[in-house]
């Protein structure tokens, strides 16, 4: 009932400016109605809940449970604290354990210095004035929309040692997807596939948005296409060179679709969200331990999103 | 390799312009571009190709060759994994959790952008971060939480949370809010202020505020987030994975293992499935490109 004055003398008198941050405040809270403030805290609260519970608390009870012995089965109350036991039985005693971290490691890199260079030239190639330029763009990124799971049964028809086409060129008898020395790069292959289209496309958004007057004025000063590159170009682009350093990283922590539909992870295709999927639904459930995994995965994902955070948020108030 | 002759070709035109003795650069650009692009296809369009072809054709001919046009895989593919059922699953999961992503995604997106709290940053990093976290590193706890909050019967036969398209439902909607949040509020953001001055001298609540001034003007923004979130979300592998047990029950991008058999697997079928399941994607991807295009750059840049 007393909204619709407030509203209108704030609106009328020029408000004097606010001497303190919280006077500020106070003011602005109250132009707002009551059913308005209800309606706010409900706007956002009703989601809020949604991703305490459903990813913020879980990934908190993740840490926790990481330092107890529950087999998951128990009642909570049987929970004892073992500290570290876990992690060192993580490192010490599970022979998947450093595969997988390999694997992960490897599979960043192949990530980070082929596919993602490899998709960041293409955007600078695809950014000149070219004809067909958007078949090319359709034809790369393509496979973005496809997703991972589909991609290791698309390449299955490739990589089959009986009926794969790639054996079938090169006379071979290789079992690519099963043979523990090759298919983490058969694996590697077809997810780098997906990955260059990805960041061609990032790159290639971040790349129209550079102001065209930087690249005249370097042409004009005599600088080569490639310098002007390296010294004008990728320097402006820092913060999507970031976003694309974080995506690549985020990528390679994540991958598991891939591997799961090949052979679950295991046999030379090991990977951390493998393991520690593999402790909780598979035969033997050991909570602490498959919780251990998880921690670290948290812990190196939350230090890569960090440093989105501030990219990204440091850009908004430019 | 090829970094040299775009190099030289634009350093030379540049100053004069547009030149004609430099064609030849532009053919290897060309030529480099067309021959990555068709590799790139290459694998799609294999699939394609070997799903149209009979079993007992490319046994005794091997892939290598030409015949045995047939459409046969495609009829058993849809009998075999039953990919009729499967793909209602998958929208009974898609298109309720595409609606509430956006719905609650833009509710907090209005309140960050609208308002100049303090609290708004650590509310879009809260939102944002969640949806970058690795899904493995929640699974044990979210796991054991789904298999004890009751349903009712009616709600889902195995009256749990766990195995229940609700559940799958609420963890898609939870984990995708933070990408949306993100884009719509800085889409919100770019919108001028005067707006709401000027709703507020007609008295609006928030509520109109948010649904008759805001929302209509995000369209752009939200036809964009609804094409990139029904692709991730159709396309969603793991929760499904976990979280169902009914077979029966299980979206069609999880379901595609019902094509390989026990102990022999016929790569014909496998790939006449494959091209079932890409194709709302792909019709998507074709339809509504640019849509898709600019969602996905609206969250790395504010283009």
């Amino acid at each position: 009932m007393s909204d619709l004055p407030l509203i209108q003398a704030d609106r009328a008198v020029p408000p004097p400016a606010p001497t303190t941050v919280t006077g500020g405040r106070g003011r602005r809270l109250r132009l707002l109605s009551r059913t308005d403030r209800v309606v706010i805290t409900l706007m956002v609260l009703v989601p809020l809940l949604l991703v305490v519970g459903l990813v913020w608390l879980p990934a908190a009870a993740t840490v926790l449970l990481s330092g107890t012995n529950w087999d998951g089965i128990g009642p909570l109350g049987e929970i004892d604290w073992v500290g570290l036991k876990n992690y060192d039985d993580v490192v010490n005693i599970y022979p998947p354990f450093v595969p997988a971290v390999q694997h992960n490691l490897l599979w960043l890199a192949a990530l980070f210095v082929v596919a993602t260079p490899f998709g960041m030239f293409l955007a600078v190639l695809l950014d000149k004035e070219l004809r067909g330029s958007r078949f090319y763009q359709t034809a790369l990124y393509l496979p973005v929309v496809l997703s991972l799971a589909l991609i290791g049964f698309i390449w299955q028809l490739i990589y089959s040692r009986d009926q794969g086409l790639l054996n079938a060129l090169l006379g071979a008898n290789t079992d690519w997807y099963g043979d523990p020395h090759v298919n983490i790069w058969a694996v590697l292959f077809a997810a780098g596939w997906r990955h260059v289209g990805y960041i061609m496309l990032l790159y290639l958004a971040g790349l129209k948005g550079v102001d065209p007057s930087l690249r005249e004025a370097a042409a004009v000063d005599g600088s080569s296409e490639t310098s002007t590159f390296f010294r004008v170009v990728f320097p402006v682009m820092r913060p999507i060179n970031i976003i694309v350093l974080v995506v690549t990283v985020i990528e390679s922590l994540r991958a598991f679709d891939l591997v799961w539909v090949v052979n679950k992870g295991r046999n030379g295709l090991e990977l951390l969200s493998a393991l520690v999927t593999q402790n909780v639904v598979g035969e033997a459930s050991r909570i602490g331990f498959g919780s251990a995994l998880a921690t670290i995965m948290l812990v190196v994902s939350l230090a890569f999103i960090t440093l989105y955070l501030f990219t990204v948020m440091r850009e908004d108030r430019r | 390799m090829t970094t040299a002759i775009p190099t030289r070709e634009r350093a030379a035109a540049a100053p004069a312009g547009r030149r004609r003795p430099l064609r030849p650069a532009r053919v290897v650009l060309h030529l480099f571009l067309g021959t990555v692009a068709v590799g790139w296809l290459f694998p799609i369009l294999w699939a394609a190709l070997t799903s149209l072809r009979s079993y007992e054709y490319t046994a005794s001919h091997g892939y290598v060759s030409l015949g045995g046009w047939t459409f046969d895989n495609y009829v058993t593919a849809w009998r075999t994994a039953e990919f009729g059922k499967h793909f209602l699953n998958s929208v009974y999961i898609t298109v309720p959790a595409v609606l509430l992503t956006l719905f609650l995604a833009s509710c907090v997106a209005f309140v960050i952008a609208r308002f100049g709290w303090k609290v708004n940053i650590a509310l879009l990093g809260l939102f944002t971060a969640a949806n970058l976290l690795p899904q493995q590193a929640l699974l044990i706890p979210l796991f054991r939480m789904f298999t004890e909050i009751p349903l009712p019967a009616w709600m889902s036969d195995s009256e749990l949370l766990y195995d229940s398209y609700w559940g799958l439902i609420l963890v898609n909607v939870a984990f995708q809010c933070g990408f949306c949040v993100f884009v719509l509020s800085n889409y919100m953001k770019a919108l001028p202020h005067e707006l709401y001055e000027a709703a507020m001298v007609d008295g609006a609540s928030v509520w109109r505020q948010y649904w008759q001034v805001t929302m209509p003007l995000c369209r752009p923004a939200l036809a964009a987030l609804a094409t990139l979130e029904v692709t991730w979300i159709y396309n969603e592998f793991f929760w499904a994975t976990v979280l169902m047990r009914t077979g029966d029950k299980f979206p069609v991008t999880s379901s595609l293992n019902n094509l390989r058999g026990e102990f022999f697997t016929d790569n014909n079928l496998v790939s006449a499935g494959s091209v079932l399941v890409a194709i709302p994607t792909l019709v998507i991807f074709f339809l509504l490109q640019k849509q898709f295009v600019r969602g996905l750059t609206l969250g790395a840049s504010k283009g």
